[in-house]
């Protein structure tokens, strides 16, 4: 670094730091001048689109007459947005569940709340979410699951995909390590066949193929089965990224285990698998942060997740021009909660972290 | 070495705690050991060296298992090992070891990695498994790190704590291999230490070692292994002062220099 001595870099944006940092050298001061043309260029323009000519609660008509963002299309829309299909008068129960539910993420972020007892709250959540939204008890009329749809079926289809799909995805890894052939070859033909698919495949022939496999008369709830699909696909990437992990323990672990007489099952859940499982907190949030925002892709046997509503209200002429801002909200809902995810494994791996 | 350590008086027609006879053991083509015979008595204090690659670490690691061996009978404190998993698992609470990279737990504290195999093994309860882990910790002078973890002590402390793992399990025979190599020449004698006082308190041991001065002051037999067999073996007095074979005097020049 060349710094001259007049301008040494001091705390804070100073002539010295900039000199330091953004033009030590030709094509450094080059980027840099670029990128503030680039900025300059495009940072005003969309700032006073989207903030200081824009409406943000108004009918559609008054859209037409502004320059700026409509951003009326969310709050207007908002019930559909947000539950689409579910009758207008029952909303509090989605919301209920969705509430419930979430509450239930933040109590699991709490590492000392992981005992057995965690996973009891995790099944008595889903068996009253799907009373919520289902109904037909405590006086409330029954909905259809046709008509789940909006962001409780997004966070439903991708929570229980998450929270389901990653034991699943540890079991599998585990057969596949088996020694017992059958398990073995089981557990391989398994993960490779979902491996070689899209989700969008898997969804589809869970849809519309497997109910022909069916008797007569026969059927497979479609939200069921859309679960089933993202729960089975994301075991299988889960699994993968975890035998990266085992393979990467130091042998001399199995050993000190084996010699203090622990048998596998305790050598696994005790010593092998919370180390392996650290190491691959990384990938293995990647695939469940995939997993979130594949949930978008049960449009294709006709669900209705936030994504699919959302557009689904640019189908109205009114709306019809303000995709830009419809997609911009949707795409900042997806941020938040993948962020979110993202930023916990970090404070994780770092809670995780014992100096060694 | 500054200790002198009591040797055995035990009995040789005493029922031997390990009996290995006609073992073999083969890497695929590789004749790793053969026709290894040895029966170690309660008390007994064996030191194996050998050049490296003559199968030492195998031999022992067949004792308790981590290695299979194809030919021949190991049987310890009774039980045969076979590929009978309850066998298996007997013979190994029975049988500590500690090993050359001390292999501790690094995602459990110091006292942890102690009560775990008492409280999942023996089925201690948690109690008073950590009571028996403080009174070892205290034992191998490290007691004031109970609730560190591993990646924050330093090798001679982790073989240590490695030795005071196996103790918890109050095993009837501990096995030792090359505890000292990993470890920086200060760190070696607090290691020694520790050995020599478990010796003293009759833990029959068998340790594969380079630390001459170890085997001379703390060993009731001297083995030496080359080439997968058990070459010579003799008390130490005589096993250093008048070895037998050429390929034991061959490598007592190297070693002792």
């Amino acid at each position: 670094m060349n710094i001259s001595p007049h301008l040494s870099p001091r705390s804070g944006i100073s002539a010295g730091w900039l000199r330091s940092n953004l033009f030590n050298n030709w094509y450094n001061s080059l980027l840099t001048i670029i990128i503030l043309l680039l900025i300059w260029q495009l940072v005003p323009p969309f700032f006073s689109w989207a903030f200081i000519n824009s409406l943000w609660n108004s009918p559609a008509v008054d859209c037409r007459d502004i320059d700026g963002a409509c951003w009326s299309i969310i709050p207007q829309n908002i019930d559909f947005i947000f539950f689409g299909f579910f009758p207008e008068d029952q909303q509090w129960r989605p919301g209920l569940a969705m509430f419930l539910l979430l509450g239930l993420v933040f109590y699991s972020k709490d590492r000392n709340h992981w005992k057995k007892s965690l996973f009891v709250y995790w099944a008595i959540n889903l068996v009253v979410m799907g009373t919520l939204m289902y109904g037909g008890v405590f006086g409330m009329p029954v909905v259809e699951t046709a008509q789940w749809s909006g962001l409780p079926l997004t966070f439903m289809l991708a929570l229980f995909g998450m929270v389901a799909g990653y034991p699943v995805g540890v079991l599998l890894v585990l057969g596949r390590k088996s020694r017992m052939p059958a398990i073995k070859t089981l557990c391989v033909v398994y993960i490779e066949m979902i491996r070689g698919v899209p989700l969008i495949s898997l969804l589809f022939m869970s849809s519309v193929m497997f109910p022909l496999f069916l008797p007569e008369g026969v059927t497979f709830d479609k939200v069921l089965r859309a679960q089933a699909a993202i729960i089975l696909f994301t075991a299988a990437y889960i699994a993968e990224v975890v035998r990266g992990g085992l393979q990467a323990m130091p042998r001399g672990q199995f050993e000190a285990a084996d010699s203090l007489g622990l048998n596998y099952s305790q050598s696994m859940r005790l010593i092998i698998l919370p180390q392996a499982l650290k190491i691959v907190i990384p990938p293995s949030v990647g695939i469940l942060l995939s997993a979130f925002k594949d949930t978008s892709l049960v449009v294709i046997i006709a669900l209705y997740d936030v994504l699919k509503t959302t557009k689904v209200t640019l189908s109205n002429p009114k709306w019809a021009n303000y995709s830009t801002e419809a997609y911009l909200f949707l795409a900042l809902l997806y941020f938040v909660c993948c962020y979110s995810m993202s930023s916990y494994s970090r404070k994780l791996e770092k809670d995780l972290h014992t100096g060694h | 070495m500054n200790k002198t350590v009591n040797k055995t008086t035990s009995d040789p027609v005493d029922k031997p705690i390990i009996e290995i006879i006609k073992m073999h053991k083969w890497y695929g083509d590789f004749h790793v050991l053969s026709d290894i015979n040895l029966k170690v008595q309660p008390k007994e204090r064996i030191v194996i060296c050998g050049p490296s690659g003559s199968g030492k670490s195998t031999l022992i690691r067949c004792i308790n298992r981590l290695e299979e061996h194809q030919r021949g009978q190991i049987i310890v404190n009774g039980t045969e090992l076979t590929n009978d998993i309850k066998n298996i698992e007997k013979v190994r609470m029975e049988v500590g070891m500690v090993f050359q990279h001390f292999n501790l737990f690094p995602h459990l504290s110091i006292l942890e990695n102690l009560t775990v195999g008492p409280i999942w093994v023996r089925k201690t309860p948690k109690k008073e498994a950590e009571e028996i882990a403080m009174m070892y910790l205290e034992k191998v002078h490290i007691a004031e790190q109970a609730k560190k973890f591993p990646g924050q002590l330093s090798g001679g402390q982790q073989q240590r704590v490695a030795i005071a793992r196996s103790l918890c399990m109050h095993p009837q025979v501990m096995l030792f291999d090359e505890p000292t190599s990993a470890l920086d020449p200060e760190m070696i004698k607090e290691v020694l230490d520790v050995m020599i006082d478990l010796a003293e308190e009759g833990m029959t041991m068998i340790v594969v070692t380079h630390e001459m001065g170890f085997a001379k002051s703390v060993a009731d037999r001297v083995m030496f292994m080359d080439e997968g067999q058990i070459v010579e073996e003799n008390n130490p007095h005589d096993f250093f002062d008048n070895p037998q074979h050429d390929r034991t005097k061959l490598f007592l020049s190297q070693i002792l220099g």
